[in-house]
């Protein structure tokens, strides 16, 4: 096993494990917990893929890891506003029990 | 080393599988934002192991220390504490299980099956200076195009999440304010 796919594999089991998270769990937050450790695999992939290209110091997959970073800091801080202003109405975090989302 | 790979590296994947197993099986929202946070932290060493020293401290900086205590502020604002008095899983928790497996299944084996790539180069001499200088040139109008993002989501966030014109509180407070 060569490096890089020790990294991949590991991205690969945090995506899997994410993944099972946002399909699985009832709470919203949880769901977003999930869609965060999808977004920090990606992240580990394009780092990986950075690390052990032909030119690294060209520095294209460090900067898309950077960008992304930020937009899913954005998203996180999106998603838990929805989830809060969602509560506020229903008093309930429980996916199961928002068949609509209307406010 | 084992399998071509560092003692450091065996120990931090375990730490970040561990981190994100927890998370998804724990039943208080509390500990699964800890285990979060442990994950978040193992995936920062990890990239500080690819010789990415920025992105690793950035990693920190914005997830240990902005999301995680976003997540936690949710959890507490929605009174997600303790250990919750229904079932964790949804009705279709089985099919979740089996699609999260398969996308493992075919992303490993891909990797596996895949890659004659060597055992990688000597360590990228990058330092924070060619980064910025980078960010600040090649890469100067996708910074501006995430900064508008970043405005426009923290704006967004707080109107979201503000208390609605019709909400009592807020008629209580204009009154209190007249």
């Amino acid at each position: 096993m060569t490096p890089l796919a020790g990294f991949l594999i590991v991205a690969a089991l945090v995506f899997a494990i994410g993944l099972a998270v946002a399909l699985t769990r009832r709470n919203a937050i949880m769901v977003l917990i999930g869609i965060e450790l999808m977004l920090n695999a990606a992240n580990l992939n394009l780092i990986a893929f950075w690390r052990f290209s032909p030119h690294p110091e060209a520095l294209t997959g460090m900067m898309f890891a950077l960008f992304s970073i930020a937009v899913a800091a954005a998203e996180a801080a999106v998603g838990l506003g929805l989830v809060i202003a969602y509560h506020r109405h229903t008093k309930t975090t429980d996916l199961d029990a928002m068949p609509r989302m209307k406010g | 080393m084992i399998f071509g790979l560092s003692i450091a590296f065996w120990i931090t994947a375990l730490f970040t599988v561990a981190g994100a197993l927890a998370a998804a099986l724990l039943k208080n929202l509390v500990h699964c934002a800890l285990s979060l946070t442990v994950t978040f932290a193992g995936l920062a060493i990890l990239f500080l192991q690819l010789d990415a020293q920025f992105a690793g401290f950035a990693q920190m900086l914005v997830y240990i220390g902005a999301v995680a205590i976003l997540v936690v502020f949710a959890i507490l604002l929605t009174r997600g504490a303790g250990a919750p008095e229904y079932r964790i899983y949804t009705s279709s928790w089985l099919a979740g299980i089996a699609i999260a497996a398969a996308v493992f299944a075919l992303l490993a084996w891909s990797v596996i099956t895949s890659l004659p790539a060597g055992a990688g180069s000597a360590a990228p001499d990058v330092t924070v200076l060619s980064i910025g200088q980078a960010l600040m040139s090649t890469y100067v109008l996708p910074l501006e195009i995430v900064a508008v993002v970043l405005t426009v989501a923290l704006i967004g966030a707080v109107i979201v999440a503000m208390h609605d014109k019709g909400d009592a509180k807020t008629h209580e407070q204009k009154g209190g304010a007249q």
